[in-house]
């Protein structure tokens, strides 16, 4: 910094900073505290900053609402759509990068096109193909539609990161008679597994609080956590305590998630145009 | 090996590689995308059987001279205009705010994009309940508190409400990509407009907008796609109402279809998504494009 500024101005500006910032997550703050809180203390008048910590919610959440059902929905709705997704992508994304030919910017340009495609103008005709073939409220239908929405998004952001690794590497291992497939399993992944982690952290955060299909596509069965929520739009969710505990477990992990990953999250989302 | 014969290999390799995920891409973006398109022109009704055949343009006579539709085509244009307003107008503001150094700003940083991380149903179920509940909820109590009669937000102002939540949730995503993009703005530059004189509303105007151009693009049009078809906001809060009060284009279309069972109808709404879908998405491929050196 070439020049100084009055400390009266630096503080003015944390002030603001800091007020907004409050302001901005305070809704966050106060449902995890609200989950703390026994019932009748979630909807005390005036709203109550200092109260007896409680754990009933939880107790209350994990008793009777078969909290670990919708969780581990999630999970493998989560998990197994990222698995899939990366193994159609990983290839897709190194023979782009390393092998690419005239068709290569035309087919990246093509897949982002595809991602544009607004998931109700298809709503109609997926719900019916996943009613026909017995997907509807399964892990199976809700999980393919999410592996495909996001596919798009992993293909190129796995394809940002492959092009940063140096090409003489690649074909030093080449060169030692690698194949392509050991030259891809063995030389790029390792190298390229921070910017494969990254990405496959995007696609659980995306699965994960992915509302429209699971709203429309799943139950109860195969219902995930935001659609478990959802269920607390009607007289149920005046028990604040049991929203607030059920809403804080299903938000918390994704939140961690993203404060430890924002930068790279930046590049994925928007195709690499912004780094 | 001759080179003839190595480049043989290596294009059907790379061909190998890329075709699975070209081929279910294709699949998945022509076959629901002709399905919408056919049964637009159909008569086709889940629970009446009676209904069938082709229906010509009837489905979307009756879509464009429904009331409803034109409410909820509105609706849609201000929910995505009004949010982009905000995220774009403030989002710029708290990019250049966080940008400057202060005491815990990594902390601040961390805290204002937290709710993009928030799943949509969970962010509607707060702020309807813990906030804006009008006898329990945390902003009631702050206008009883100033002496104020708290409003049944969603019920009085249904619309501007869930924009207000969905813009809660976005500002974050566009604040998040804007000072990435502040950041990559080389420091020197603005300490040389500050040594000439420029004001921090001249540094703003002539040196950080232009910078930040291309990023609004890419927020814009990022965040169009996904407004339009915002639906567990709305489905968790108004459902629709009162009326058709808060019905955008996302949620007539689940209503037609899986409430009404409707599918033609539904379908030509969902072609009338798609096509404006499509408008957006011309200008984001072209704005990605200019970047993308292959």
């Amino acid at each position: 910094m070439a020049i100084k500024r009055p400390k009266s101005h630096t503080f003015a500006i944390g002030l603001l900073g800091w007020a907004i910032a409050c302001w901005v997550f305070f809704p966050i703050a106060w449902m995890a505290l609200t989950s703390f809180k026994t019932e009748v203390d979630a909807i005390a008048t005036p709203p109550q900053f200092i109260f007896r910590p409680s754990l009933a919610s939880y107790h209350e959440v994990f008793a009777r609402a078969n909290y670990w059902h919708f969780t581990l929905n999630t999970v493998a709705i989560s998990l197994g759509a990222t698995i899939v997704a990366l193994a159609l992508s990983v290839p897709a994304a190194y023979a782009m990068a390393f092998i690419p030919s005239q068709r290569t910017r035309g087919t990246l340009l093509w897949m982002l096109s595809t991602r544009m495609l607004p998931p109700v103008g298809v709503l109609v005709p997926i719900y019916l193909l996943a009613r026909n073939t017995h997907l509807l409220d399964t892990l199976t239908g809700l999980g393919i539609v999410d592996m495909l929405t996001n596919l798009p998004i992993i293909v190129w952001m796995l394809f940002t990161f492959f092009r940063e690794v140096p090409a003489p590497i690649l074909e030093a291992g080449r060169m030692d008679g690698a194949s392509r497939w050991q030259e891809m399993t063995l030389v790029l992944l390792p190298l390229a597994l921070p910017g494969i982690a990254s990405t496959a952290l995007l696609s659980i955060i995306l699965c994960w609080n992915e509302s429209f299909w699971s709203l429309n596509l799943t139950s109860s069965q195969a219902a995930p956590l935001a659609a478990f929520i959802a269920s607390f739009s009607s007289p149920e969710g005046l028990f604040f305590g049991k929203l607030s505990a059920a809403s804080t477990l299903a938000v918390a992990p994704i939140l961690v998630f993203g404060w430890f990953s924002q930068k790279q999250l930046v590049r994925g989302l928007t195709f690499g145009a912004v780094k | 090996m001759t080179t003839a014969a190595r480049t043989g290999r290596v294009d059907r390799a790379g061909l190998a590689m890329l075709s699975p995920a070209v081929v279910i891409l294709l699949i998945w973006s022509i076959v629901p995308l002709v399905m919408t398109l056919w049964y637009s022109f159909r008569n086709y009704n889940l629970v009446d059987p009676t209904l069938h055949g082709f229906a010509g343009i009837d489905n979307y006579r009756y879509l464009l001279t429904d009331p409803d539709f034109i409410t909820s085509l509105i609706n849609t244009l201000v929910l995505v205009a009004g949010v982009l307003f905000v995220s774009v107008g403030i989002g710029t503001l708290l990019a250049v705010l966080y940008d400057q150094e202060f005491f815990g700003r990594g902390i601040a940083r961390v805290l204002v994009i937290s709710p993009f991380f928030v799943m949509p149903t969970v962010a509607a179920l707060v702020w309807k309940n813990l906030m804006l509940h009008p006898i329990y909820g945390v902003y009631s109590s702050m206008m009883r508190a100033v002496g104020l009669t708290p409003v049944d937000w969603l019920q009085q102002f249904p619309m501007a409400t869930v924009m207000m939540i969905v813009a809660w949730e976005w500002l974050p995503f566009s604040v998040l990509i804007l000072l990435t993009a502040v950041q990559s703005l080389d420091s020197e530059q603005k300490e040389a407009a500050r040594m000439d004189g420029a004001g921090p509303v001249a540094r703003f105007r002539y040196i950080i907008v232009p910078h930040l151009a291309r990023a609004i693009t890419v927020v814009i049009m990022i965040e169009t796609i996904y407004l339009l078809t915002i639906f567990a906001e709305i489905s968790v809060t108004t459902a629709g109402g009162p009326g058709v009060a808060s019905t955008n284009l996302a949620f007539l279309i689940y209503a037609r279809a899986l409430l009404q069972f409707d599918v033609g109808g539904a379908s030509a709404g969902g072609m009338a998504a798609i096509v404006i879908a499509n408008i957006v998405a011309v200008f984001l491929v072209r704005a990605v494009a200019r970047n993308l050196e292959v």
